[in-house]
C-alpha cells in the first residue's frame, strides 16, 4: 500500500501533466487542477499517516520496462536539447548532454546497470517532509497559476499563449521532484534529477523572449554540469564499490563514498543556487511569479539540499564537508548583504532564498544531529515564507503596477489583505518566534558547538538580513493616501492558495514540536543515533511570544481614536498631505526612499567576491575530496 | 517560584532604576559641563507629564507599533532575569526594536524615515557583535542559558577580554550615546528632528522612553554578566561602564552611519573573532 502511494506521488502529476497538456480549456484545466491538488495533498498526508511511526521502508520494482522508458526518455531528452543547443548556438549544452547521456548509454549497456539488484524506491520520515512540503506547496503554486497566468497573458499580450505546455511542465516538475525524494537508486534518482533540469529550462524559458531564452540556458547549462558530476559519481561507485543505491552509498566507509558524495553534492550546490552558481537562480525571477515560487520553494532549489542532507553523515567531520559548509555560510553572508542593495522585489527575494539555502546546506554539511534539525526545519520553515512573499509580490506586479520595493509604498492602504500576508511572509522569514528563526537559532547553537568560525558567518548575515527586510516591510505599512480609483481584483483561486499558506506560516510556529517530535527526531535517530529537541521552556516562550503577537494588535481596537494630525515637515507643509513647501515657495511632492547602502553592499562588487570565494573553496574541497 | 518573583521585580523595579539612571546621566552630563543640570527625578516628571498631553497622532497604527515595541522589550529583560537562553534574549530584542522601526516608517514623515533607515543601520551594526558575545559566553561556559552563565564560578571577562571591548564598543550605539546616537538624539542640534520617535507624541513617547529604561537596564545586565562571578565587581563595572559611555557622549560629536557601520562591524570581527581565536588556542 504504502509502495502504491509513492507510485502514486510519482505518476498522478505526471498523468495530469499529459492531461493538461491535451485538454485545452479553462474549465477543465482549472478542474484539473484542483483535482490533482486535492489527490496529491491526500496522498502526502496519508503517506504521513503512515509513515510516521515506521522506520524507512525500501521498495523493489521489478520492472524492466521501466529502465527502459527511462533511458528512452532520457535519450529523447538529450536530442531534444543537443538539436535546441545546436540551434540556438549554446553549444557548451549541447557537449554537456552528450558526454553525460553518452556516458549513461555507455555504462547501462556495458554493465547492465538496469538489471542489478536494486531497492529502487524508499520512504523515511524525510521523505515524508519533503513529500509534504512538495505536495501541499508545490500543488496549491498550480492552483495559484491557473488564474495567475490567465492574468499574465491579459497583460503581456506580446507573449504567446502556451499555457498547456506550461501547466504540464509545472505538473511534470512535480512529478519529478517526488521521483528524487522517493528515489534509492542512484540511477532512478539521477533521471528524475535530470527531468527536474529540463523542467526548470522550460519554464525558465517560458516567454521564449530572446533575454528568457538566454536565462533558461544559463540554468540548463549550470544544471547539467551538475548533472555530469552526478553521473560520474554514480559510474564511479558502481566500478569501484558496486554500489547502485543511496543508502548503500550512505552506509559504505567515509573513504570510498567520500568521492562520490562530493561529486553529488557538488550537483546538489548547483542546483541549490550557491555560488559561484548563483546566476541561474537569478535569471529564473524574470519568469511568471507561479515559475519562481515553484523553483525557490518547494522544487529545484530543495533538491540540492534534499541530497545534500542525505550524503550529511558521509560528510561528518570530515575536512571536505567542513569546506562545503563555509560554501555555504560565505554564500549565506554575501547573498544576504547583496539582497540590501537590491531594489526588485523579486531579487531581494532570490538572493534571501540564495542564502537561506546557503545556511541549509552550512547545517547539512556539519552532518551532526542538532543542525540537521535545524537544516530540516528551514526547508520546511522556508518553503512556506518565502512563496507567500513570491506569489504575493506576483500579485502585487499585476495589480499594483511593479514589483520595484519602492513602488510597494503604502501597499497598506491600497490592498490591505496582501500587504499583511506579505508582513506576515517576512515575519516567518526572519523574526523571533516564527519559522525561520526557530531554525535559525538551532542553527547557530548547533554550528557554536561544532565551528564557531562558521557560527559567525552566520551572525553577520542575519544582521544583514534584518535590515532588508525590516526596510521592506516599512515600505509596506507606510500609511499613505489611497491611490485614486484603485479596486485590485484578485480572484478566488489566486486568493485560497495565499490564506492557506499564511496560515501555515503562523501554524507551522504552533505545530513544529509535533513535527520535530514525530518526523524529524526518528529520523535523526535512525540516521545518526541520537537527536536532539528544543527544551520545554524555549518552546513555550516562543508561544508566549505568538500569543502577545496575536493578540496585541486586538487591544489596540480598543484604543479611542487619537486627535490626527499631519506629519511633521519642519513647518512647510501645505494643504494637500503628500506635498510639502519647497524653497522656491511652490508646493513640492513628499518622495520617502529606503537606504540600499550600494556603496558597501552593491552587488557588482560582492557577487564577484561570492564567485572567487566559492569557486576557490569548491576546488579546494574537490581536491581535499579526491587526495 | 523564584523566577516568578525575579521577573516581577524586574518590570517593577527596572524603570525605576532606568529613569534614576536617566537622571544621573543628565547630572554627570551637566557637571562635565560645568551646569548644575536638572533634578535627579526629572525623567519621572517628564514622563508623567507626558501621560497627560493631548492624544494626536498621524496614524492609529502606529499605537500598535509602539506597545509591541514596549511589551517585546520587558519580555526580553524578563526573558533574561529569568535566566533563559541568551540568544532568544536577544532574537526577542532584535524582534522589539523592529517594531519601534516600524512604527516610525509607518507614520511617513521624512524625519522619522531617516530615523528608521538610521536605526535599522546602526541594529545591523549591532547584532553581529551581540551574537559574538553569545558565542564567546557558550565558549567558555558551555552553556546559553544565562543562569547558567552567570552560575559560572569564573571571572568571564578574564576570558573574554577582546568581546567584552568590542561589546561596550556597540553598546555606545545601542544606549544611544554619542558619536553613535545616529537615529535619535536628545541633544537640540539634530538634523533629523526627533529620528524615529519624531512622530511619537504623549503617551506613546512616554512608553518608548520607558520601554527604553528597561532595555538600558537590560544591556547593563548584559554587562553584569561578563563579572557575575564577583556580584560586587560587577556592580562597579556595570557603573563604570555607564560613567565612561556618558563621558564618551559628552565628549564626541556625532559620526556618520558609514563609520558606525564599518567600524562596529571591523570591532566585531577584530576583537570578537579574535577573541575567539585567542579562546579555540588556549
Amino acid at each position: 500500500m504504502l509502495m502504491n502511494t509513492l507510485i502514486i506521488l510519482i505518476v498522478i502529476p505526471f498523468l495530469a501533466a499529459v492531461a493538461l497538456l491535451l485538454l485545452r480549456q479553462y474549465v477543465v484545466r482549472k478542474w484539473l487542477v484542483l483535482i490533482s491538488t486535492a489527490v496529491l495533498c491526500a496522498a502526502a498526508v496519508y503517506l504521513l499517516a503512515a509513515q510516521i511511526l515506521a522506520g524507512a521502508s525500501y521498495y523493489t520494482l521489478e520492472m524492466e520496462a521501466v529502465n527502459r522508458l527511462m533511458i528512452g526518455a532520457e535519450v529523447f531528452l538529450a536530442a531534444y536539447i543537443l538539436i535546441l543547443g545546436t540551434r540556438k548556438r549554446q553549444y557548451w549544452a549541447a557537449i554537456l548532454i552528450i558526454i553525460q547521456t553518452g556516458l549513461m548509454l555507455y555504462f547501462d549497456f556495458t554493465y547492465r546497470y538496469g538489471a542489478a539488484p536494486a531497492r529502487h524506491l524508499f520512504v523515511d520520515q524525510f521523505s515524508v517532509i519533503m513529500a509534504l512540503v512538495i505536495g501541499v506547496t508545490g500543488s496549491l503554486i498550480c492552483v495559484y497559476a491557473v488564474d495567475y497566468m490567465k492574468e499574465y497573458h491579459h497583460l503581456h499580450p506580446e507573449v504567446q499563449d502556451r499555457l498547456p505546455f506550461f501547466f504540464f511542465t509545472m505538473f511534470v516538475l512535480l512529478s519529478a521532484m517526488f521521483g528524487v525524494v522517493f528515489a534509492n537508486n542512484l540511477r532512478w534518482l539521477y533521471f528524475f534529477w535530470e527531468i527536474t533540469t529540463v523542467c526548470s529550462f522550460w519554464l525558465i524559458g517560458y516567454t521564449r523572449t530572446e533575454e528568457a531564452v538566454l536565462k533558461a540556458f544559463r540554468a540548463l547549462k549550470m544544471n547539467l554540469l551538475g548533472g555530469l558530476a552526478f553521473a560520474v559519481a554514480i559510474v564511479y561507485i558502481f566500478i569501484r564499490a558496486n554500489v547502485t543505491n543511496l543508502d548503500q552509498l550512505t552506509a559504505l566507509d567515509k573513504t570510498v563514498a567520500m568521492i562520490p558524495a562530493l561529486l553529488i553534492v557538488l550537483a546538489g550546490m548547483i542546483k541549490s543556487a550557491q555560488f559561484p552558481f548563483a546566476s541561474w537562480l537569478l535569471g529564473a525571477i524574470a519568469a511568471p511569479a507561479p515559475v519562481s515560487a515553484l523553483l525557490q520553494s518547494s522544487t529545484m532549489v530543495k533538491a540540492g539540499v534534499y541530497i545534500i542532507i542525505r550524503l550529511a553523515p558521509v560528510l561528518n567531520g570530515a575536512i571536505a564537508g567542513l569546506l562545503i559548509a563555509l560554501v555555504g555560510a560565505v554564500t549565506f553572508l554575501i547573498a544576504s548583504c547583496i539582497a540590501i542593495s537590491q531594489l526588485d522585489a523579486r531579487r531581494v527575494l532570490a538572493y534571501s532564498t540564495i542564502a537561506s539555502l546557503g545556511l541549509i546546506i552550512t547545517c547539512g554539511a556539519c552532518g551532526a544531529q542538532e543542525t540537521v534539525w535545524a537544516a530540516l526545519f528551514l526547508i520546511i520553515f522556508h518553503a512556506v515564507s518565502v512563496l507567500v512573499l513570491v506569489l504575493c509580490t506576483g500579485l502585487v506586479e499585476h495589480h499594483f503596477g511593479g514589483c520595484g520595493i519602492e513602488t510597494m509604498e503604502g501597499l497598506v492602504v491600497n490592498m490591505p489583505r496582501i500587504a499583511t500576508m506579505m508582513m506576515i511572509g517576512m515575519a516567518g522569514m526572519f523574526l523571533a518566534p516564527f519559522g525561520m528563526l526557530i531554525s535559525k537559532w538551532a542553527a547557530l547553537e548547533g554550528l557554536i558547538r561544532i565551528n564557531p568560525f562558521l557560527a559567525v558567518f552566520i551572525a553577520y548575515g542575519s544582521a544583514a538580513t534584518l535590515f532588508f527586510w525590516t526596510k521592506w516591510m516599512g515600505k509596506l505599512i507606510t500609511v499613505k493616501a489611497k491611490r485614486e480609483g484603485f479596486a485590485a481584483n484578485v480572484s478566488f483561486l489566486e486568493r485560497m492558495p495565499l490564506i492557506v499558506l499564511t496560515v501555515l506560516v503562523v501554524g507551522s510556529c504552533f505545530f513544529f514540536p509535533w513535527v520535530s517530535e514525530y518526523l524529524v527526531e526518528p529520523y535523526l535517530m535512525s540516521t545518526y543515533g541520537s537527536s536532539m529537541n528544543m527544551s520545554t521552556g524555549s518552546i513555550l516562550i516562543l508561544f508566549i511570544m505568538m500569543g502577545l503577537l496575536l493578540l496585541l494588535p486586538l487591544i489596540v481596537l480598543f484604543y479611542k481614536n487619537p486627535d490626527y494630525v499631519e506629519a511633521y515637515m519642519g513647518g512647510a507643509n501645505v494643504a494637500q498631505e503628500d506635498q510639502f513647501l519647497g524653497s522656491y515657495g511652490c508646493p513640492r511632492d513628499l518622495v520617502l526612499k529606503n537606504y540600499y547602502l550600494e556603496s558597501y553592499f552593491g552587488e557588482s562588487k560582492l557577487f564577484d567576491a561570492g564567485v572567487v570565494s566559492c569557486t576557490c573553496l569548491i576546488l579546494v574541497m574537490l581536491g581535499v575530496g579526491f587526495l | 517560584m523564584k523566577t516568578v518573583l525575579t521577573i516581577v521585580l524586574f518590570i517593577v523595579a527596572a524603570p525605576l532604576a532606568g529613569g534614576l539612571m536617566a537622571g544621573l546621566d543628565r547630572k554627570a552630563g551637566a557637571w562635565m559641563q560645568s551646569r548644575v543640570g536638572p533634578p535627579l527625578l526629572q525623567p519621572f516628571y517628564d514622563v508623567a507629564k507626558l501621560f497627560s498631553k493631548q492624544n494626536i497622532a498621524v496614524h492609529k497604527s502606529q499605537k500598535y507599533y509602539v506597545l509591541c515595541f514596549l511589551v517585546f522589550v520587558i519580555l526580553s529583560g524578563a526573558l533574561f532575569v529569568a535566566g533563559q537562553d541568551l540568544l532568544l534574549v536577544i532574537f526577542a530584542l532584535t524582534l522589539a526594536d523592529v517594531f519601534l522601526i516600524l512604527g516610525a516608517y509607518s507614520v511617513r514623515s521624512p524625519y522619522s524615515y531617516v530615523g528608521a533607515e538610521r536605526e535599522l543601520v546602526q541594529m545591523m551594526a549591532y547584532e553581529p557583535m551581540v551574537i559574538i558575545t553569545a558565542i564567546g559566553m557558550y565558549m567558555v561556559t558551555k552553556s546559553f542559558s544565562v543562569a547558567d552563565i552567570a552560575a559560572f564560578e569564573q571571572n568571564l571577562f578574564v576570558k573574554l577580554p577582546g568581546i567584552f571591548i568590542g561589546l561596550l564598543f556597540v553598546l555606545t550605539g545601542k544606549l544611544r550615546k554619542s558619536p553613535f546616537d545616529l537615529s535619535m538624539s536628545h541633544h537640540a542640534h539634530q538634523e533629523i528632528v526627533g529620528g524615529v520617535l519624531t512622530e511619537f507624541s504623549g503617551a506613546e513617547l512616554a512608553m518608548v522612553k520607558i520601554a527604553y529604561w528597561y532595555q538600558n537596564v537590560f544591556l547593563l545586565g548584559l554587562v553584569c554578566l561578563f563579572f557575575a562571578s564577583a556580584f560586587w565587581l560587577g556592580v562597579g563595572a556595570v557603573m563604570l561602564t555607564f560613567f565612561l559611555e556618558v563621558f564618551i557622549d559628552n565628549n564626541s560629536a556625532r559620526l556618520t552611519w558609514q563609520f558606525t557601520l564599518a567600524s562596529s562591524w571591523i570591532a566585531a570581527a577584530v576583537l570578537g573573532m579574535g577573541n575567539l581565536v585567542v579562546l579555540i588556542f588556549i
